[in-house]
């Protein structure tokens, strides 16, 4: 049950020029990797954390902070959703480098 | 094509210039986002999942040569080396930097192009038959009517804030190639019993989480009272449509709250008021850009060629192509081209840079410079000589562009999904590919004949799932993946609403389970050229329920 597991978030938003996701390092500032960025276990710190971030959105450095749920297994945290997973990997799931017209992908 | 006058070129550089102005007091922190996100989604920019998307008008889908290589140009120099044609006949890049935002535009405004109203609550990018001008039984040109509709609705100062986005599609035939009773207005060019042109107004149709077919509204309105009967419309929904909820914002809410009897009241009593003001259509300024679309200079030539007759019956491979991406041409001697973006394997509506480029050097050589979009998000090169179609077809063979599916069931509508884009609930493209692997084989696709297959990934319905013949629709299962299926569905002249089958499949399931649809229809047809839609409609959804389902509880998907 989801209720039963301790609850990690991170806080997350995008670079204003570019839109990448970013995550936030407490004390550091952000970073384009999830792996680094700072996971928060109970809701007040997550809040205080959001609340921080809000002057580098008044800095014009990034966009729409907020906060994602993070679950952490034996290989580290990762995003809870589809949706945030897609977003740390910072692609699109297929291959796009090698042109996708002409891209195959394993069945 | 259309081409921009003093004014247009001005507008739409100054438009650029005032961009440039915004995004610079953007960066200076002079516009917060709360300020700018109107004014850059007005330029067609949003903010995506992984990056900026800007989204390109394409008017009526019509493209030159010379765009083309421009949006090329662009998806060199601003995004990684690729573009993405969507449902709307638009181009979407995926990966702009915002400060780099005001040069490409720049860059498109030097080709007459632009990003103006493809976003926003007001009168979007008008699309059309992508067969326009060319097809045999057409009435009228509806890029002759798309390009009036453009210059009236592109700021207009009443229709900039509407409760929602407004989408307009023209059609100029009964066969309907451009999805037009799923628009806010569907436009049919029609003749009256007296044999004088006008339009059938299909009003408050639209797809989303309210999938309704646009009902007809007024059967006949005289071509020079276009405008003003559109003007009413607008005004009646812009004074009554839902502003206080954004899910009942579309006109065909109102339109169905109301009855399309009662909203057609409403609309004519305005229509009135104003029909023979300045809004009636002077016949000068149609005539004017009526010529812009003047056909190009054909050739006369025999229907039959035996040539090319021959070539069809020697190298299969051609045949097949021929048979099912060239459409019949109104003049003799010509057709038609659709170039696949669905090649198997790839993501549906995608071209790389190069790509565009061999496109329009084939646009060129072979079909006076013209390119079509699809709303199923392939190419069409609109004026091809029959006896140039081996040459062309070798040609596009060796760059990967003759895949011989259109129509079939890997000619995919794809929305982008969960790939880019914000609002999406799961991936789209890669279930494509995956589908576009398991039904590779051309012979097979022949067997299984016309299949049209859409799939959004959420509610949306950018990809069209509610009208497929078969739709998938990306759900969100506590931040999983599912995919639910409906069948029946149609966009076509025998338009339909597509029926849910059943519970959802995950992302693993889903392929296996279309198979299992297609299977029983191959085995539930009555005869080989018994189409899906015809055998769905013929049986019901009842055995492909118990086909995909079965009747055993471990048969059943984990989603259920």
């Amino acid at each position: 049950m989801a209720n039963d597991r301790p609850l990690n978030q991170m806080v997350t938003a995008q670079w204003l020029l570019g839109g990448e996701s970013i995550y936030w390092v407490a004390g550091k500032g952000w970073s384009d990797s999830f792996a680094e960025g700072t996971l928060y276990v109970d809701q007040p710190a997550a809040d205080a954390a959001l609340a921080e971030v809000q002057e580098f959105v008044k800095q014009r450095v990034v966009v729409g902070p907020y906060l994602i749920e993070v679950e952490v297994d034996k290989d580290g945290p990762k995003p809870t959703s589809a949706r945030e997973r897609i977003r740390a990997a910072h692609n699109a799931t297929f291959d796009i480098d090698h042109g996708s017209w002409t891209a195959r992908i394993a069945d | 094509m259309y081409r921009y006058d003093q004014f247009d070129a001005t507008f739409v550089r100054e438009r650029t210039e005032q961009f440039r102005g915004q995004v610079a007091r953007r960066l200076a922190g002079e516009l917060t986002e709360e300020e700018f996100r109107p004014l850059r989604l007005k330029n067609g920019l949003y903010l995506q999942l992984h990056a900026y998307m800007l989204r390109v008008a394409i008017p009526y889908g019509e493209l030159s040569s010379k765009q083309m290589r421009k949006l090329a140009f662009i998806a060199r120099r601003y995004d990684k080396g690729y573009g993405h044609f969507t449902t709307r006949q638009n181009i979407q890049y995926n990966w702009p930097r915002l400060d780099d935002v005001p040069d490409l535009l720049a860059h498109l405004a030097e080709v007459e192009m632009h990003a103006i109203q493809t976003s926003g609550n007001c009168i979007r990018n008008v699309t059309a038959d992508h067969l326009a001008g060319v097809i045999p039984d057409e009435v009228d040109d509806p890029r002759v009517w798309g390009e009036i509709i453009r210059q009236w609705s592109t700021l207009h100062p009443e229709f900039s804030y509407l409760p929602r986005k407004f989408k307009i599609a023209v059609i100029g035939t009964d066969t309907d190639r451009a999805a037009m009773r799923t628009h806010d207005i569907g436009l049919k060019i029609v003749r009256n019993d007296a044999g004088e042109m006008g339009f059938a107004f299909y009003t408050g149709g639209g797809q989303g989480r309210t999938p309704i077919i646009g009902p007809l509204v007024k059967g006949f309105v005289a071509k020079e009272d276009l405008l003003s009967y559109l003007d009413a419309t607008l005004r009646v929904y812009n004074m009554h449509g839902r502003r206080d909820n954004i899910y009942k914002a579309r006109i065909k809410i109102l339109v169905q709250s109301l009855g399309a009897e009662e909203f057609g009241r409403q609309v004519e009593e305005e229509w009135l008021r104003i029909k023979d003001t300045v809004l009636k259509l002077p016949e000068a300024e149609v005539a004017r850009i009526r010529s812009y679309f003047a056909p190009p200079a054909y050739e006369t030539l025999p229907a039959y060629i035996p040539e090319f007759e021959a070539k069809k019956k020697a190298d299969a491979d051609f045949g097949r192509w021929v048979r099912a991406n060239t459409d019949v041409h109104k003049v003799d001697g010509y057709t038609a081209v659709s170039i696949s973006l669905k090649p198997v394997g790839a993501a549906p509506g995608d071209a790389t840079a190069d790509q565009m480029d061999v496109m329009a050097d084939l646009s060129d050589a072979y079909s006076f410079g013209e390119i079509r979009v699809t709303h199923r998000q392939n190419i069409v090169l609109p004026n091809v000589r029959k006896q140039d179609l081996f040459d062309l077809w070798t040609k596009l063979k060796a760059v990967g562009l003759a895949e011989p599916n259109i129509g079939f069931v890997s000619d995919i509508i794809a929305c982008p999904g969960l790939d880019y884009c914000n609002l999406a609930n799961a991936r789209s493209i890669p279930v494509a590919q995956r589908l576009s692997r398991r039904f590779s084989d051309p012979k097979r696709l022949s067997d299984i004949g016309e299949l049209r297959l859409n799939i959004s990934g959420c509610i949306n319905a950018c990809g069209h799932h509610h009208v497929g013949h078969i739709g998938i629709l990306g759900v969100d299962k506590k931040g999983e993946e599912f995919y639910q299926v409906t069948l029946g569905g149609s966009s076509a002249e025998d338009i339909s609403i597509g029926k849910i089958l059943g519970p959802a499949f995950s992302y693993d399931q889903i392929t296996d389970a279309i198979e299992t649809v297609i299977d029983t229809y191959i085995d539930l047809r009555s005869e080989p050229s018994e189409r899906f839609i015809d055998t769905y409609r013929r049986v019901g959804i009842e055995p492909f329920k118990e086909k995909v389902y079965g009747s055993s509880k471990e048969r059943r998907p984990a989603a259920e």
